[in-house]
């Protein structure tokens, strides 16, 4: 036993056997061999170089559940990623009519029903918080779900991985290929390769693109070369982007570049569902023909058969076996490929599976596991998300098409006029987001004897000022309130402004001040 | 650095660690890629780059210049050509239409109120106030109270040409200073003064004979402020029966006025500013809210 402090995590458990040697290897690989003393010149630690090329993984194809989820998920999220901008909706003749489109000149983003002004960015907040807390709650029940599965780096790698499998063969093949000097064959397989992970990449940015413009119509113009710059050098900075990540990056997107590992490496916990290798079963390791010895003589034999299966269909070169990995994205393709193997040599499925390390010490121990869904952190980010979900739906189904809003002058707070009357002045901004044009009668309420006129307005029959707001259109005009109302010194009067449009029930109202001297 | 941690639970024995270990978790001394390194060339690169391209580099009395002479001024210049062109074609409209047409169309004038609300920020506001309120002899020119006229065209006239700024065609005129030259005597003044106040129902000193400060009112100040005092704009005498004092209604700041006369100056734009910046100017100041 080497000194030093030994963790909670491997005192809790005693192995016995070889493992209880390896763990008390591994202890003492730590601190204190090393700072003490001088250094060894022939220490691995010290001769280790500082860079080194990365190494190729070839991982290898596999079916099973996760794997048809994952399939699941990359047509899914890849059909909409890349046809999404051609579906259409019908909003009337003033208004694009494609579902999805962000109108940067126009200032309007367009979600099917839903039309966002630049005034309402906060549900793209709103937005935001959900998708965080969503991303939280998912690691919080099974871990790194969104890094398995739904990342576009690891949907894309996955795609680019399934086109390399298709032209250069599976691992065994590609591995043996790249081992061969250069032929014509293997030559032109690459070149085919690249060509075709290049087109994914030239559509991903081309489809990029399709959300910033009317789809069909720029469509046509980049086939005629009529497109603006701007369009062509996104699709060339998304084109390099994909085909660099995906084709080249894969697995060190992950590991040296991404964040989100860290982050939720801080905020997971023991109760969290985790790609687990279950040593409780599979120690000691051996092969089918050694366990066969090792049971004759009375000895354990563990359910691991160190077929390396789990090693070879892995996307990021991870061994499971090792514990919990920064490198693991816990995409399931090594539960799936250990269930082939499992089944073939008639043993148990699911030696690695979705666990927790305490489930897995419970069972060495013999005790009973348990998985507790239902945590403080999971009740929270629930409700978190239900919270701001039902807020966001109350906000959204409520929202009127007209809206006021009014800013007081600063400079001068009021007017006195000749005949001794007090006036203020107020810019007034109405948003018209119907469209259709409308006319807004405006009233202000709040003052007696007052006359409301507005710069570059109407008068209606009854003489109230009327303001015309063009379709889909905001208008800010300037509003002069003038009282003969005697007032307090120093009065600050609320005052409401009430808007009215064309449309039955279409009123919008703000409140301000009067101020006088 | 170097951030790949494994479980200590089966460290993997060809890889060391850094001997660092945090409650069981191991530091593996992996170590980096080597396209890490590459990409540092490649900014060293880029800096060379970047030296040959843009000014970079001091010397003892200028700088490199650069491959292309690249200039952050000129970029300024490029990017305000850039400005004008793009606004040339409003530009034109409201060069091309009269003051009241550019009032009446709601395209014209919500575009000369931004245009001159700029101007104004820039050139204005220094003695009328950020939003034209005026101060102490400064007018405020949002009431409704025009030395000179409130007249969009009255407006425009004023800006281009001045008060008493030496312009030919510029306002002249001003208030005397009775006192100083001699014109009245002491009493006088502190009678007209109080008269003055009685025109817009201000209180006067008690036992004041008002009778005589009007008769000296229509001796001295009449012809310019008019027999009724309601002031007259061809001078810019302002009209003392109204709610409105441009230096202050208290007896000693009239007295004051009186003694020393009043001559204020307003400079003449025309020479500083564009036409269509001062038509511009014009409707702004107009739709202040006290315009005629």
């Amino acid at each position: 036993m080497c000194p030093g402090d030994i963790s909670a995590i491997t005192t809790a458990v005693q192995p016995s056997g070889p493992l209880a040697d390896l763990v008390e290897d591994a202890k003492c690989t730590g601190t204190n061999q090393i700072t003490d003393g001088p250094h060894d010149p022939n220490d691995e630690f010290y001769n280790e170089p500082l860079y080194t090329a990365r190494a190729k993984i070839y991982p290898q194809h596999v079916t099973g559940t996760f794997r048809r989820v994952k399939w699941a998920v990359l047509f899914v999220t890849l059909g909409i990623y890349y046809f999404l901008p051609f579906v259409r909706w019908d909003r009337g003749p003033n208004a694009p009519n494609q579902a999805v489109l962000i109108d940067f000149p126009g200032r309007r983003f367009y979600f099917f029903f839903i039309e966002i002004w630049p005034q309402e960015v906060y549900y793209l907040t709103g937005l935001l918080i959900l998708a965080a807390m969503t991303l939280f709650l998912m690691n919080a029940v099974a871990g790194r779900v969104w890094c398995g599965y739904l990342c576009p780096q690891t949907v894309w790698t996955d795609l680019f991985v399934t086109v390399e499998r298709w032209i250069e063969g599976d691992r065994r093949e590609h591995l043996l290929r790249d081992q061969q000097p250069w032929s014509f064959e293997r030559a032109a397989r690459a070149a085919l390769k690249h060509f075709s992970w290049l087109m994914i990449a030239w559509w991903t940015g081309g489809a990029w693109v399709l959300y910033f413009a009317d789809a069909p119509t720029l469509v046509k113009n980049l086939a005629t070369f009529h497109a603006p710059f701007v369009a062509y050098a996104f699709i060339g900075i998304l084109t390099f982007t994909t085909y660099t990540l995906a084709g080249w990056m894969r697995e060190q997107v992950c590991v040296y570049m991404c964040p989100w590992p860290r982050i939720q490496a801080a905020l997971t916990d023991e109760d969290a569902l985790n790609v687990c290798y279950r040593y409780d079963r599979g120690e000691p390791r051996a092969s089918l023909k050694k366990a066969a010895v090792l049971h004759e003589h009375g000895q354990p034999a563990g359910d691991c058969i160190d077929c390396l299966q789990c090693v070879h269909v892995c996307p990021t070169g991870v061994d499971i076996r090792g514990g919990p990995n920064l490198g693991c994205i816990q995409c399931g393709l090594c539960i799936d490929a250990c269930d082939a193997v499992m089944t073939k040599i008639g043993r148990a499925t699911r030696l690695i599976t979705y666990d927790t390390d305490i489930n897995i010490r419970q069972r060495e121990q013999g005790k009973p596991t348990s998985f507790r869904i239902v945590r403080a952190r999971t009740v929270l980010y629930a409700a978190i998300i239900a919270l701001v979900g039902a807020v966001m739906t109350y906000a959204l189904t409520t929202r009127r098409a007209e809206a006021v809003n009014v800013i007081h002058d600063r400079n001068p707070q009021f007017v006195r006029l000749s005949d001794g009357a007090i006036r203020n002045g107020y810019s007034v901004h109405i948003l018209n987001k119907t469209l259709e044009t409308q006319k807004f009668v405006l009233k202000v309420t709040g003052l007696s004897d007052v006359d409301v006129e507005v710069i570059g307005g109407e008068r209606s029959p009854t003489g109230e000022p009327v303001i015309e707001v063009g379709p889909d259109q905001t208008r800010q005009v300037r509003v002069l309130v003038t009282t003969h109302q005697r007032l307090e010194p120093e009065a600050s009067l609320p005052l409401t402004f009430i808007v009215t449009g064309d449309r039955a029930g279409t009123s919008a109202s703000v409140a301000d001040h009067f101020l006088g001297p | 650095m170097i951030e790949q941690t494994e479980r200590s639970r089966k460290v993997p024995q060809e890889i060391a660690t850094t001997g660092h270990e945090w409650d069981g978790l191991q530091e593996l001394n992996r170590p980096l890629p080597r396209w890490w390194l590459w990409l540092f060339y490649a900014t060293i690169v880029w800096a060379i780059g970047y030296w040959i391209v843009y000014p970079a580099w001091p010397l003892l009395s200028s700088y490199t210049n650069g491959a292309f002479n690249w200039h952050s001024r000129a970029a300024v210049t490029t990017d305000l050509v850039a400005l004008q062109q793009q606004r040339t074609q409003m530009m034109t409209r409201l060069a091309a239409a009269s003051l009241q047409e550019i009032e009446s169309t709601p395209a014209l004038l919500d575009f000369s109120r931004a245009l001159g609300g700029r101007a104004f920020a820039d050139n204005c506001a220094p003695c009328h106030g950020a939003g034209g309120g005026g101060a102490k002899g400064y007018p405020n020119l949002n009431d409704n109270d025009w030395l000179w006229g409130g007249t969009l065209d009255d407006i425009s006239q004023t800006i281009t040409h001045g008060v008493r700024a030496g312009d030919d065609n510029g306002h002249q005129g001003s208030m005397p200073a009775f006192g100083r030259d001699g014109m009245l005597k002491r009493e006088d003044i502190l009678l007209v003064a109080d008269y003055v106040r009685s025109l817009s129902s201000l209180s006067t000193t008690p036992g004041a004979d008002l009778a005589r400060g009007a008769k000296i009112f229509a001796d001295n100040c009449a012809p310019c402020h008019g027999p009724e005092g309601k002031g007259n704009r061809s001078v810019g005498a302002p009209n003392l029966t109204d709610q409105i004092w441009l230096y202050g209604s208290d007896t000693k700041t009239i007295v004051n006025g009186i003694w020393n006369g009043h001559g204020g100056v307003m400079p003449a734009w025309g020479a500083k500013l564009d036409p269509v910046t001062i038509k511009a100017l014009a409707v702004y100041v107009h739709t202040f809210g006290g315009g005629e």
